[in-house]
């Protein structure tokens, strides 16, 4: 059997027992307390950067299958579960998490005391650490040491980093996982939208699909102008890793791109884009992770079970309220979660409408983008 | 939305006695209902026959009525009360079906009281099994093929159509009653006609079997604004085909991707809202096939249910509660999460642990009944632990049982293996287990059962490493292997049993290696947010969150799972123990494993602790919070068996001393204690063999009752009416050693049985109630109705009885609650037992003297005096309390649960919960018992009566009253005869061995009313088995006892003078205005 240990920059050290790939990795150590979906976690480009910890105790039971990847490998840098699965068990699995992870050289740290160590970051905020999945004779303190070491995720892009090299077309819907799945039929797609890819995630472009978009896939670096020139019905902002602060670039041709056509921003997209009208991000103690936030949608006023990935939010004073109008709250502790320009058909969301994992409450946002390219386009 | 204030008072629908199917869960909804609505300044009004509840309490509703749940009585309520709006969805399916019949009945509209809930349209569409499935159908959610029939032939076409199995229910039935799965014609002709008979709209759904899928359950919850949450999902470790309420189940689900857990959140979602149910909690079912992932829909029910306490308890979300606010109007998000503070109840608890439930069954209580699972409910109770994996909180779940028997392979057989495996039964996990030491492989193991590889995998690697303890030894231990055990969940007993060491000194050693049992907090958000709610199980991780209070404390152990013998009564009394703690500024700790229960509500202690009832999670416990008093006495047995080792271990024990109450168990020394007092009792004694039994049985002269005197689950006593009989049951039924001697007693013939219960304070004896009962001495206390008061006993005997409760409370010591059981005869009073704790009968007597015994017993335990509650017992300090009314406790059986069982009532106890019945005169009260009980007595019609000779002369005066009131007679040849002589008109029957048409066709084609049938004591005869039998099928009230029957004749006598009345318990005891703030009314 292998040792694991997650040393923490304040000092901590959690021992367990290591999966996965014998390696050490850093990152900052975050909690997400989805019960079900750990393989969409693995692979969220969001968490590049991150050690994530999950919550819920008995993880890998149903293996890992292609369809469920939300990007072509995980981004996560290392994994910490309570009890890891040494089987996996459903129709769809094509190999065990264990395997998945090792394969991508991801290591992992078991039967560790994960609700001490998240009443820990609950209390002492998001930190730095360090996970080895092979610490047989390594001295705890070393890693400690390392961890301080490492880089802070304030401050940092991590976004220009995971978005895709060059531009790519994205035509693949969403397909059920049983006979059984209650799918909207999918629509023809007579939308033009282009994404700027911040680490976006597979969902998104699958939703997009299958609410009627043909969708164009774009680097981060990419110019306004360029985004332009592909005639887009609409541009969608994606989700991303990292702090949005760094992102001057992607806020300037965003607000090159409001008014030209309808702007839908997800996640790191709706930090971009508050940016982009002027306002500012802050950090988050512990962050938002999980499948379980509830989001009042002022518009509604209904009450949306949310699912939610992100470290940073934008900060609501800091928007000018006469240009825009703040639509969704978080109930838990009243974080700002979508707004809306009065006067351009912009709107963006901070938490995951396309789920992958989570509920899907707010699927409705897509047929809402939809909506405002039609009626931007009839005008 | 804030709440409604145009509604006042509301009418709560309680869910009647404990049966196979609804247990105290509605217990626990409609007290967390009423407190919520009180708390929100609703006058509540509540109905139910159960004296047993809390929710019956006086203090918890403005006005309680314990009342029959029929239309007729439901009715007069509302006429009296003229309630806003009645409360349909926390009754559990009894309240559900009292709310449509009332509604249907035209009631509700006539005194303009408003469904508030559920609203019969949605009842009926989800009730409805095809209206239902035409609803899912319509909104894309596949379900079984299926056919509804009326008659057997349609059964048949269907069957040609689909081919077997089938699944068979009936519409509108408890708990499946009457279903079941037909593997060929001969099965689906016999389930058929016994459904058709049992549905009461003569309705049986046939429909293609999933046996085998996977089979879930999501509790989701609706408020008027159509915010929808899911609070939990339930993942049953049993496959479709044994019924959830039989079914081991794990919170959350395990081997779903959130791909399929998001398909089905959607599908529960649609459900809920093409349903209806526009508030409050439902359950919906469903399966899936593991192999391809396809998903139909099983059921819903649009109420709260046994899966939702389940799942409140689970997660930390009270779903009653909050079902009963958003009743009233309230929105999710305007309703605050208790745990939190911070966070609203909108949104999805997700948890950081695994929780495991596991049904109780007691087959061995029904010989003859075959024990198998299928999809009609069987099991009397559960328990659910809570541990950070599977393996952990599987391991404690077993523990929590108390079944006793041990998971060691000695105890099965090999050869059996793979039937255990392939037939559901309640012994399968512990086969599963075995088959793993065996050396059988997952995939045979999932072949057999069909439960899915990950938890065989889980359950065989715990067995794997409990047999690598074999040989090991204690000094060898590191802290390493105690933890990884621990971890695992094993016991200290397990690895003390294969270690060869005392299980007290494994504890020992590693806890001083540093392997002690740390406390985690249930939370709902898994530790996102801070929780001020100490609400604990205990794991082996590192830190503990317990952190206890320096405040005076006192730890209450509850009952356990219910089982028949030890239910809801004993859940009642630790809640009172712990409202009066807290009145007496007393913090108090619930340690209880049933998650049923009120006492299992993180609202109703301080302090809980979800934990088996073990010594060494006890100790676990004592350790971390040091409490100056632990109560032994409210939980029945399953305290009691702790008191000792508690009291060695250097715990304080409150109350009498486990000493005493041993002492009133051992034979010898009570014996002796009898004799010193020179109190009576049947003449006894004891036998290590066959030959000895029959000298001592001999010697006392027959009759006897024989019975070991140490039992395991079902209680094995029986009456022996001669040697052979001695013989067959010392040859058949008992095991026996001289360690474990038989226990033989005098069985007094023809004596009346009374129930005692009393509190002492070591100076002052205050008797609560003597207690009549109507079946003779021979019939369990728990199984025979009795009367308070007694109608029937002199005067001077009832001085002797008291005398006699007096001086067994000071010889005993006793310093809380007593129950006695006397048996008169010829004048004389025996004393049966001496039971020095609270008792099955103590909520009884509570509600009928509007005395809070346990309150008043919770005091003495803290040292206080009788005296000192003068002001709760109207001045009495010693002497009898006064019952202002009449009051009859009736019992309530399960037999139609098991078909072809002998329904004849003996020493052992079988029923299963208890109804009340209130009266201005005992017929009164008597004829409202049976009618709560299922079991109303006819107002005219024909009466079959068969009597053995010691009864002909009590028969002739009960038959002379029937024929007084109308009826005519059935009766048997000499029964016949004898009543011809006197002169009565009566036809006479075959018995079943004299030809055709008999006494049985007689009750088949439904011509008589009433049974009376009295056996001829010595061999119950076959057809006397088959008249009880048929008699029970087709619900025809059978009495077996002459005091019986002279009940019946009272009770019918009174439905024919007095008008329907009812009266609720406030204005009985004029208690109204007692304080609220103590059973925290205010949330
Ligand atoms: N079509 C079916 N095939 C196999 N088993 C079934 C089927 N329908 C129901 N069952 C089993 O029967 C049990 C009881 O059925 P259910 O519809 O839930 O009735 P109840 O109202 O008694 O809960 C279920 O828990 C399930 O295990
Ligand atoms: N000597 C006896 N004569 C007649 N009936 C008896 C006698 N002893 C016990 N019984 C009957 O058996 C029932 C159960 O016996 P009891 O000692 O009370 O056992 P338990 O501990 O289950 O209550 C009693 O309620 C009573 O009806
Ligand atoms: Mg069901
Ligand atoms: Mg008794």
């Amino acid at each position: 059997m292998n040792l694991a240990i997650l040393a923490l920059e304040d000092g901590t050290v959690f021992e367990g027992r290591g999966f996965g790939a014998p390696v050490e990795r850093h990152g900052e150590v975050v909690f997400n307390t989805s019960i079900t979906g750990y393989q969409e976690i693995f692979t969220d480009p969001s968490y590049a950067g991150q050690i994530v910890v999950l919550t819920y105790p008995q993880i890998g039971n149903y293996g890992a299958n292609d369809e469920d990847n939300e990007s072509a490998r995980p981004y996560i840098e290392g994994l910490v579960v309570r009890e890891f699965s040494p089987l996996s068990s459903n129709w769809r699995a094509d190999e065990k998490a264990d395997d998945f992870l090792a394969r991508h050289s991801i290591p992992v740290g078991a039967e560790i005391d994960t609700r001490a160590l998240v009443r820990h970051l609950r209390s002492r905020g998001v930190m730095r650490g360090v996970l080895s999945s092979s610490a047989a004779g390594v001295d705890p303190q070393l890693l400690v040491e390392k961890a301080r070491q490492a880089p802070s995720m304030a401050g940092l892009d991590l976004a220009t980093r995971v978005s895709a090299p060059q531009r790519y077309e994205w035509t693949k819907g969403v397909d059920p996982c049983s006979p059984s799945d209650l799918l909207a039929p999918a629509a023809e797609c007579p939308y033009h939208v282009v994404a700027y890819d911040f680490g976006i995630k597979r969902n998104i472009l699958r939703r997009l699909v299958h609410t009627g978009c043909k969708v164009t896939v774009v680097p981060a670096h990419t110019l306004a102008e360029d985004v332009l020139a592909l005639k887009p019905d609409g541009v969608f902002l994606s989700n991303g890793p990292g702090d949005p602060e760094p992102l001057e670039f992607q806020a300037a041709q965003v607000r090159k791109l409001i008014g030209k056509a309808p702007v839908f921003g997800i996640c790191l997209g709706q930090q971009v884009l508050g940016l982009a009208l002027g306002g500012k991000t802050y950090k988050l103690k512990f962050g938002h992770r999980g499948g379980n936030h509830p989001v009042l949608n002022k518009v509604t006023n209904k009450v949306e079970i949310t699912s939610h990935n992100h470290g940073f939010a934008v900060d609501p004073d800091s928007l000018n309220a006469s240009d825009v109008e703040l639509t969704h709250i978080n109930l838990n502790d009243n974080t700002l979660e979508g707004f809306r320009h009065r006067n351009y058909p912009v709107f963006s969301v901070q938490y995951h409408p396309e789920a992958a994992p989570g509920p899907h409450d707010s699927l409705y946002l897509f047929d809402d983008f939809v909506t405002l390219m039609k009626e931007n386009k009839e005008r | 939305m804030p709440k409604r204030t145009d509604l006042k008072r509301i009418l709560i629908v309680g869910s009647g006695p404990i049966v196979i199917g609804q247990a105290c869960e509605f217990d626990y909804s409609g007290t967390q209902a009423c407190k919520a609505l009180r708390a929100d300044g609703y006058e509540v009004v509540l109905i139910n026959s159960n004296p047993a509840t809390i929710m019956t309490d006086p203090e918890l509703a403005d006005r309680t009525y314990v009342e029959p749940l029929s239309v007729e009585f439901a009715t007069e309520v509302i006429r009296r009360e003229r309630p806003d709006a009645l409360l349909s969805t926390v009754g559990g399916q009894t309240g559900l079906n009292l709310a449509v019949a009332l509604a249907e009945a035209g009631v509700l509209e006539q005194y303009g009281v408003e469904l508030i809930g559920a609203k019969v349209e949605s009842i009926k569409k989800a009730e409805d099994r095809l209206l239902f499935k035409d609803a899912m159908r319509k909104i894309g959610l596949d379900t079984p093929q299926s056919q509804l029939v009326k008659d057997v032939d349609k059964g048949l076409e269907f069957a040609a159509r689909i081919g077997y199995p089938l699944i068979l229910r009936p519409s509108f039935t408890l708990g499946g009653s009457g279903g079941g799965i037909a593997y060929n014609r001969e099965d689906l002709i016999d389930i058929l006609e016994r459904g058709l008979d049992l549905s009461p709209v003569h309705e049986v759904l046939i429909e293609e079997s999933v046996l085998g899928w996977k089979e879930y359950e999501l509790e989701v919850m609706r408020d008027l604004a159509d915010n929808a949450i899911i609070v939990c999902s339930i993942e049953n470790f049993d496959a479709m085909g044994v019924h959830t309420g039989d079914s081991i189940t794990v919170a959350p689900v395990q081997t779903l991707t959130d791909r399929e857990y998001q398909m089905m959140r959607d599908g529960a979602l649609a459900c809920l809202r093409e349903i209806g149910v526009d508030t409050g909690g439902s359950n919906v079912q469903f399966a899936i096939n593991p192999k391809d992932g396809r998903m139909v829909i099983v059921e819903m029910n649009p109420r709260v249910s046994r899966s939702s306490a389940l799942a409140s308890k689970a997660t930390g979300f009270p779903i009653a509660k909050i079902a009963a606010k958003l009743a009233v109007g309230y929105r999710l998000d305007e309703i605050r999460n208790d745990i939190t503070k911070v966070t609203p109840a909108c949104f999805e608890p997700t948890i950081d642990y695994v929780v495991v439930k596991i049904p109780r069954w007691q087959f061995e209580k029904f010989p003859g009944a075959e024990p198998v699972l299928g999809t009609q409910m069987k099991s009397v109770g559960e328990v659910m632990s809570i541990g950070r994996t599977f393996q952990q909180a599987l391991n404690k779940a077993i523990r929590s049982l108390e079944t006793g028997k041990s998971l060691s392979a000695a105890a099965y057989d090999e050869k059996q293996i793979p039937q255990k495996l392939i037939t559901p039964n309640p012994d399968r996990l512990n086969y599963i287990r075995f088959a793993f030491e065996k050396g059988y492989s997952v995939e045979e193991i999932h072949e057999m059962t069909a439960v899915d590889p990950w938890f065989l995998e889980r359950v065989r690697d715990a067995v794997l490493l409990e047999q690598n303890l074999e040989g090991g030894t204690l000094d060898e231990a590191t802290p390493e292997r105690f933890r990884e055990l621990k971890r695992a969940g094993i016991s200290d007993n397990v690895i003390a049993r294969a270690w060869k060491a005392e299980p007290l000194a494994v504890r020992e050693a590693r806890k001083n290696a540093g392997v002690a049992a740390v406390f985690n907090r249930v939370d709902s958000c898994a530790a996102e947010f801070e929780s001020f709610t100490p609400y604990l199980y205990s794991t082996y991780e590192f830190a503990c969150e317990a952190d206890p209070s320096d405040r005076k404390k006192v730890m209450i152990l509850g009952s356990g799972p219910n089982r028949i013998g030890q239910g809801i009564e004993f859940d009642y009394a630790c809640c009172h123990a712990s409202f009066a703690l807290q009145d007496f500024g007393c913090e108090s700790i619930m340690v209880n494993c049933n998650p049923e229960t009120v006492s299992t509500d993180y609202d109703t202690s301080d302090r809980l602790y979800f934990e088996p009832l073990t010594l060494e999670e006890v100790l676990n416990i004592v350790d971390t919070e040091k409490p100056d008093g632990v109560i032994v006495q409210f939980g029945g047995q399953t305290p009691l068996n702790l008191a000792l080792p508690l009291k060695h271990a250097g715990v304080p024990i409150i109350g009498t001393d486990p000493e005493n109450i041993d002492l009133a168990e051992d034979r010898k020394l009570f014996g002796a204690l009898l004799d010193s007092l020179n109190i009576p009792s049947p003449a006894n004694g004891t036998a290590t063999s066959v030959e000895e039994a029959c000298e001592v049985a001999t010697r006392l002269g027959y009759p006897v009752l024989v019975r070991p005197s140490y039992v395991l689950g079902g209680r094995a006593m029986v009456i022996a009416y001669d040697e052979d009989m001695v013989r067959r049951y010392m040859q058949e039924a008992v095991t026996f050693s001289v360690k474990r001697p038989v226990l033989i007693d005098r069985f007094l013939e023809d004596a009346t049985e009374v129930d005692v219960d009393a509190l002492a304070d070591g100076e002052d004896v205050l008797i609560g109630g003597i207690m009549e009962h109507i079946e003779e001495a021979g019939v369990h206390s728990g199984d025979s109705s009795c009367v308070l008061p007694p109608f029937s006993i002199p005067e001077a005997t009832l001085r002797t009885i008291e005398a006699y409760t007096v001086k067994l409370a000071k010889a005993l010591n006793v310093i809380g609650l007593m129950n006695v059981q006397y048996a008169i005869k010829d004048g004389t009073v025996y004393v049966l037992e001496v039971n020095p704790r609270a008792s099955r009968t103590v909520p009884y007597v509570s509600k009928a003297t509007g005395v809070p015994l346990p309150k008043i017993a919770v005091g003495l335990m803290l040292g206080r005096k009788l005296k000192d509650f003068a002001h709760l017992t109207g001045g009495i300090v010693n002497g009898r309390l006064p019952v202002p009314q009449f009051f009859v406790k009736s019992p309530v059986f399960p037999f139609n649960k098991f078909p072809g069982v002998d329904p004849a009532l003996g020493p052992e106890m079988r029923s299963t919960g208890e109804v009340m019945g209130v009266g201005e005169n005992f017929g009164e009260a008597f004829a409202k018992a049976q009618l709560s009980a299922g079991t109303p007595l006819p107002d005219k019609g024909s009466i079959f009566i068969s009597v053995n000779d010691r009864d002909k002369g009590a028969a002739l005066e009960v038959a002379r009253r029937f024929v007084e009131l109308g009826f005519t007679l059935h009766a048997t040849r000499g029964t016949a005869s004898m009543f011809k002589a006197a002169g009565l008109a009566c036809k006479t029957v075959f018995k079943v061995n004299e030809g055709r048409p008999n006494a049985v066709d007689l009750l088949k084609a439904a011509s008589v009313q009433l049974v009376i049938y009295t056996t001829t004591g010595a061999h119950s005869f076959t057809d006397e088995k088959a008249i009880r039998r048929t008699a029970v099928f087709h619900r025809i009230p059978c009495i077996t006892t002459m005091s019986g029957a002279k009940a019946a004749v009272e009770a019918i006598s009174s439905r024919r003078r007095d008008p329907i009345r009812v009266w609720s318990l406030q204005e009985i005891h004029e208690k109204g205005a007692e304080s609220k703030a103590k059973y925290n009314l205010v949330s």
